[in-house]
């Protein structure tokens, strides 16, 4: 199809690619290149990559930050703990989720746009806020410990803020229309009539669920779980306000690094090794996209 | 409505009525390693319908959306009048499509579509009102110029697309199964519509249909295609009784098909051996075969008779020439006609129909009845390949 | 088949009921008259006093006013840039450089914000030294980070529509004598406006809303209001927060309330037109 003369079509493609190029990618190279450098009390505060000695070009890569990421067991924890808090808060996302989707794509047809733009309502107020909603709700003297103290149910307030419950509670809360949009955009194209057949084969409910909706299912499972899990690893905002002071995720690792350290390789080094850790999730998720994409075709 | 339409052009018989206006040399397109047009070459004359037909999938769709400049050719030319169009994009050829889907702006109402063509050409308002309230009527949709397109019908849309494409006067008008959104009533009054008023316009239609009705309705001529080759073209009535291969035969209308063997060939007729069929076919010489070719004789339901006597000719002693014995298997009564499927002794099935000319006519032929089926020979065509 | 019924309506209600409670919990504290955000104080409340101090909190409003130009110009560039993209994506067939634009679309919406903060920093200081621009880090180099990454999302809706969208259309126009520019302003442009308009509320919210990148990219002096919010409630709870989130709350579903009925008189209208067109059948 040829739906814009040569100038045109270098146009249209090309200012959104320079602008991604300069404003997405090359970042990354310029991490990636900081990364290889070490810290010095300068401006910018790394050493240079290439150095010129005797009229040549020198490549210094030091592996200082690197090696230090490894010795250190400060990264090394956060990195794992970000990882089980992510997968944690995926599950838990996925098990809320799943049936809320489910439900909402099974409901009267009348009432679903109701119910998809409750979900999706939350999603366009602030999401600091929302966060910060549970301060309110977990501290100690907060609402729930004050409604369960006041129902009898416990004599002293839980400690609920500052925990890995709080973080759990915070991602499930701010990511879970996340999970559910994608799972209910495939729950919906589904056939009842499949369900019908499996029940006429004499599959009893749970096993047609098992057997063939779950299955169709999975690429909407596989994508609501990628939009919760990936950004959930490098989380920031929630557990700093809601988690443990005692362990720390990688997220708030790397911000410190480059704010109250102002060491920028180990900062980089840090983003480049979450980057290796994500690199599959979020390729997979990519090939979800498009194929989704070219499925709207 | 106004009876006589001023202003309209109605083209003058060309000069010479044989002279190729669109002329379409060794057309070729391949999507990768397909091959959606395979070296087509076709001429259109000036004033004429031209129907292509074919299968889904053969490439008509293609074949237009090169004309129309949507689809690059991959070899090939294309002329128009005389003008090579290679190099002229869409929206400067002196041709318009009208789409399958109609493919009528959404936002914009029935004047406003009618008028973007012309808009483009920068007319003046006041001609652009004029001509776009002419054409619509002519369409029969003079009343509807304020509606949308979603609150009109089917063939209330169709007529607004066919207006809108119209209404350019381009010397080429391409309409891409025109009719295949309508209903099949609605759809054979548009048919004549169509007609009449591409007499009145004077403008050289083609038409991609996979209707063979509306075809031979439509066409002038016909083009059939198959896996994106020319498989014949001509008139309606030529394609229909002189098919030039197994292929357009068996598309075009429902056929009887045979292998044989030329047992014996003479100046103006040919003996064909048919042992699917348990005799000789004798038939007219159409093609130049040898004795001892493998050949295929087609011979059309509706040209078989069928009767509980044997033939006079067939009563002779030896081999029956142009006449077999047969069961009758089932019935099928069409109104208008009736579809007999005859099981001959060879065991195959035969497909014959009668006209139903007379009402409630004395001891019909009945199922399981044995039967004698024969032919003029006139009536077989021999196909080579 | 009932029992599982039950259950995933269960979930739903409990859902929505995770998803509204800390809402309305802080719309309800923020008529609350104690200092102490989550007790009661039965004697003065509800009060509008913490309405009053923030409307007086010079820092607050400030920075509210800086987000909300952020996010202007943010969104309006994202839009222009997201719908290139998602034309570049659905209507030139295959180029060079359509895997590499399609990866970097889709990439940003997933990336943990951390990095990509962190990077967007580290170019804005490599092109200073190199180019000198931009000059330090503040207003600037915030908007351009948020273009960046709403762009992505703007390409998401966009191409969506435009992949649901019948070509034939866009050929048709051609096949009239339209020119391509001509094609995209009068036949594209106008049927692909709903989704560039929620492509751009989509990015006024996202950039709106921005903590992490904009913290990475920002300057002194070029406090954004989820900033000044953060900063306050790191800290501790402060009831004004409270007021604020009840108004942003008041604003998004009086917004919403609009379309909805907008969208309800639009069906109406559009059902009184079928039956229009049956009726007039021939
Ligand atoms: N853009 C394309 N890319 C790849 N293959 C294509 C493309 N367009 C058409 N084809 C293929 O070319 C062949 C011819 O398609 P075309 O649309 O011309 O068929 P058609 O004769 O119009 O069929 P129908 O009657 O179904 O409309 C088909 O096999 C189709 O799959
Ligand atoms: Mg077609």
């Amino acid at each position: 199809m040829r739906l814009t003369t040569a100038s045109g079509r270098r146009l249209v493609a090309g200012i959104p690619i320079l602008w991604l190029l300069v404003l997405f990618l090359i970042p990354f190279i310029i991490v990636f290149r900081i990364s290889f450098s070490e810290v010095r009390l300068a401006i910018p505060p790394y050493t240079p990559l290439l150095t010129w000695r005797h009229g040549s070009p020198v490549l210094q890569l030091h592996w200082s930050a690197y090696r230090f990421l490894f010795t250190d067991p400060l990264y090394v924890s956060s990195y794992l703990y970000s990882l089980k808090v992510a997968a944690v808060s995926t599950l838990c996302c996925l098990g809320l989720g799943y049936p809320m989707a489910y439900a909402i794509a099974r409901s009267h047809a009348a009432v679903r746009p109701v119910l998809l733009m409750l979900i999706v309502l939350p999603f366009w107020t602030s999401f600091l806020l929302r966060v910060y909603a549970w301060i309110g709700l977990l501290k100690n003297n907060g609402v729930i410990n004050n409604v369960l103290m006041y129902l009898g149910v416990i004599h002293h307030p839980l400690a609920l803020l500052q925990t890995d419950f709080a973080v759990y509670i915070g991602i499930v809360y701010s990511y879970l229309p996340f999970m559910i949009l994608p799972l209910y955009a495939n729950l919906e194209k589904h056939d009842g009539t499949l369900l019908e057949a499996a029940a006429d084969l004499g599959a009893r409910p749970l096993r047609a669920f098992v057997r063939v909706t779950l299955p169709q299912s999975l690429a909407g499972i596989v994508a609501g779980s990628l939009l919760v899990f990936i950004p959930a690893v490098g989380e920031y905002v929630i557990p700093t306000l809601l988690g443990r002071t005692d362990q720390i995720m990688i997220g708030r690792v790397l911000s410190d690094e480059f704010f109250e350290n102002r060491d920028w390789p180990v900062a980089s080094a840090v983003a480049i090794v979450i980057l290796l850790l994500l690199v599959v999730p979020i390729m997979l998720f990519q090939r979800l996209e498009r194929r989704e994409l070219e499925a709207a075709k | 409505m106004k009876s006589a339409i001023p202003n309209v052009n109605v083209m003058p018989p060309a000069a010479d009525p044989d002279s190729a206006y669109v002329r379409i040399a060794n057309l070729t397109k391949r999507f990768g390693d397909f091959m959606a047009v395979d070296d087509v070459s076709l001429d259109i004359r000036r004033g004429e319908i031209f129907c292509l037909l074919g299968g889904s999938g053969s490439g008509k769709t293609t074949l237009l959306r090169m004309l129309a400049g949507f689809e690059l050719p991959s070899a090939g030319t294309i002329r128009i009048d005389g003008a090579d169009m290679s190099a002229i994009p869409p929206y400067e050829r002196p041709v318009n499509m009208m789409f399958q889907s109609y493919a009528l702006f959404p936002h914009m109402s029935v004047e406003k579509n009618v008028a973007f063509g012309l808009e483009q050409e920068g007319r003046g308002r006041e001609q652009i009102r004029h001509q776009v309230g002419e054409i619509l009527d002519i369409v029969k949709m003079g009343g509807f110029g304020a509606r949308k397109p979603h609150q009109l019908s089917g063939g209330q849309r169709q007529r607004v697309a066919l207006a809108r494409a119209l209404v350019k006067r381009p010397k080429l008008l391409l309409l891409d199964e025109p009719l295949a959104a309508l209903d099949k009533k609605l759809r054979e009054h548009t048919q004549f519509e169509l007609l009449n008023i591409q007499q009145r316009l004077g403008v050289t239609f083609i038409v991609v249909t996979h209707d063979q009705e509306e075809a031979m309705t439509l066409g002038t001529r016909l083009g059939v295609m198959n896996h994106g080759r020319i498989a014949q073209i001509g008139t309606p009535a030529d394609i229909y009784e002189s098919p030039a291969t197994r292929f357009v035969a068996d598309f075009i209308g429902s056929v009887n098909m045979f292998e044989g063997r030329v047992s014996d060939e003479g100046s103006d007729c040919l003996r064909i051996d048919c042992t699917e069929l348990g005799c000789t076919v004798r038939a007219e010489r159409t093609v130049s075969c040898t004795r001892g070719a493998i050949v295929w004789t087609a011979i059309r339901p509706e040209k078989i008779n069928i009767s509980r006597q044997p033939p006079t000719a067939a009563g002779q002693p030896g081999p029956a020439e142009n006449a077999v014995r047969g069961t009758v298997r089932e019935i099928a009564y069409m109104g208008d006609m009736s579809i007999y499927l005859v099981q001959i002794d060879s065991g195959r099935v035969m497909r014959v129909t009668l006209p139903n000319v007379m009402r409630g006519a004395e001891r019909p032929i009945a199922r399981q009845e044995s039967v004698w089926l024969s032919w003029h020979g006139s009536s077989p065509v021999v196909l080579t390949e | 088949m009932r029992a599982r019924g039950l259950f995933t309506r269960t979930a739903l209600v409990l859902g929505l009921a995770f998803l509204y409670l800390p809402i309305l919990s802080m719309i309800v504290f923020s008529f609350n008259n104690s200092r102490l955000v989550t007790v009661w104080d039965t004697a003065h409340s509800p009060t509008l006093k913490w309405y009053v101090a923030l409307m007086s909190n010079e820092q607050i409003l400030r920075a509210a006013w800086l987000s909300i130009r952020i996010a202007l110009i943010a969104a309006s560039a994202a839009v222009v840039l997201g719908t290139l993209a998602g034309m570049a994506l659905t209507r030139l067939g295959a180029f060079r450089g359509r895997m590499l634009l399609a990866g970097m679309t889709t990439a940003p919406i997933v990336m943990p914000e951390v990095i990509t903060g962190l990077s967007l920093l580290l170019l804005f200081v490599a092109m200073q030294q190199l180019i000198g621009w931009p000059k330090g880090v503040g207003a600037v180099t915030i908007t351009l980070a948020h273009i960046t990454f709403c762009m992505a999302y703007v390409t998401v809706v966009v191409q969506s529509r435009l992949s649901g969208f019948d070509e034939a259309l866009e050929e048709a126009a051609m096949d009239l004598g339209a020119r391509p520019l001509r094609v995209f302003l009068r036949i594209t442009l106008p049927l692909i406006l709903p989704a560039i308009a929620s492509g751009w509320l989509l990015a006024f919210t996202l950039s709106w809303d921005d903590l992490v990148i904009t913290q990475f990219v920002a300057g002194p002096g070029s406090s954004t209001l989820p900033m000044v919010i953060f900063s306050k409630v790191r800290f501790g709870v402060t009831p004004d927060v409270n007021a604020l989130a009840t108004i942003m709350v008041l604003i998004v579903a009086t917004g919403i309330a609009v379309s909805t009925a907008w969208m309800r008189y639009r069906q109406q209208r559009r059902v009184r037109d079928l039956q229009l067109a049956a009726a007039a059948n021939l």
